[in-house]
């Protein structure tokens, strides 16, 4: 009887801690091979055929196809410059220049990977339609109420994340963070 | 007190086992992923418009709104697979995508470097069909091997604008992705 009870409970231990790390694992989008450039993420690996098993079981959880590598390279944006996690009721402003791309999109998204609803329909910018300064650099005012020069409107949600996709670009699986790379800066100017 | 303590490690180091079993076995059975979410609703081997994504419907999330994208779902048991893309003025690329949904290849407008995006799909088998000679005569013949015998391909074209989403539409319907003419002779 002890037997059974002490296996039945180390069963249970093991069910918890194993699904729940790969729960944790998964919704927190953990992967190997990350290349963070100041508070911007990409995975370049997860776009080829050497993906390891947390990106492929991410890529099959949230059912999306991934950005392949030859097409481009898409990184994410969850928290500004200083760590604090992107509120759709504050003031964000993303702005400096991006690597050399041929084509970028910059894309604001819900916490499910959704387009958020918003009164102008507008989604995100692509590096053709921004308004930049003379010498080349942009910003971007991540913002629930309408501004002037390039608006990106957050529909007042609490929680989102911005997606900056760089088209035929040389960013890759063997770039390495650093001076190269530059990626716009982001700043949350003000909160209700 | 000790039988306790290593029922918990025990309990622990088996957790580490289910943790990466459950990993790699999750994409095989995963029934919101995009194949499952593409197969029923796109025919077998022919091209499939996308909508555009809006806040209330998109067919997949992260899908990025200044595209016009389109899928081909193929299935390459009944034999290899030829695909036209006409070249958008903007960008236009294809990707390829195995049962899994991982990328395994992917080209855009540039690197075909011609007006049209014009390429053979086939299984590594199928490959190994392909007289030599053939191959060398159509050197501008661009075949790609799929890992998987099913999978998916991702046709997208650029709106650097929003006025110029009609544009990157007809680019992706103009797309042709079928099953070739001929079978591939067998080597002599």
């Amino acid at each position: 009887m002890r037997l059974l009870f002490g296996t039945l409970f180390g069963l249970a231990i093991a069910a918890f801690v194993g699904l729940g790390l790969t729960y944790y694992a998964l919704a927190h989008g953990t992967s190997f091979g990350g290349l963070s450039i100041e508070s911007w993420t990409a995975w370049p690996k997860t776009g080829t055929v050497d993906a390891d098993p947390y990106a492929r079981a991410s890529i099959a959880r949230t059912g999306r196809l991934p950005t392949a590598m030859g097409d481009g390279v898409s990184f994410s944006l969850k928290s500004d410059d200083e760590g604090k996690s992107l509120d759709g009721r504050c003031e964000v402003v993303v702005s400096g220049i991006t690597p050399v791309a041929r084509f970028w999109t910059l894309t604001l998204y819900n916490s499910d990977g959704g387009l958020v609803a918003n009164s102008t329909n507008r989604y995100g910018f692509t590096s053709q339609e921004i308004v930049r300064r003379s010498d080349g650099s942009f910003e971007v005012v991540v913002a629930p109420r309408a501004n002037s020069g390039n608006w990106l409107p957050t529909g007042g949600v609490e929680r989102y994340e911005l997606v900056l996709r760089l088209y035929d670009t040389a960013v890759g699986v063997s770039t390495k963070a650093g001076r190269e790379v530059p990626m716009p800066d982001v700043a949350t100017r003000s909160c209700p | 007190m000790i039988r306790w303590l290593l029922l918990i490690l025990g309990g622990a180091l088996l957790g580490g086992i289910v943790h990466l079993a459950s990993v790699i076995i999750l994409p095989r059975t995963a029934t919101q992923d995009a194949y499952a979410r593409l197969a029923p609703m796109a025919p077998v081997n022919s091209v499939m418009a996308l909508p555009a994504p809006t806040p209330e419907k998109a067919v997949m999330p992260f899908m990025d709104p200044a595209f016009a994208s389109a899928v081909c779902v193929y299935d390459l048991s009944k034999g290899p697979l030829k695909l036209t893309v006409p070249v958008s003025p903007a960008y236009t690329s294809v990707s390829f995508y195995t049962r899994n949904n991982v990328a395994y290849y992917a080209i855009n407008d540039r690197a075909a470097g011609r007006r049209v995006i014009e390429l053979d799909l086939m299984t590594t088998a199928q490959h190994e069909q392909v007289p030599e000679d053939e191959e060398i005569t159509a050197a501008d013949r661009l075949i790609v091997e799929s890992p998987t015998p099913t999978g998916i391909i991702a046709i997208r074209a650029m709106a650097t604008e929003p006025s110029l989403i009609r544009v990157a539409e007809s680019t992706v319907a103009a797309s042709r992705c079928a099953a070739q003419a001929e079978p591939a002779r067998p080597r002599k």
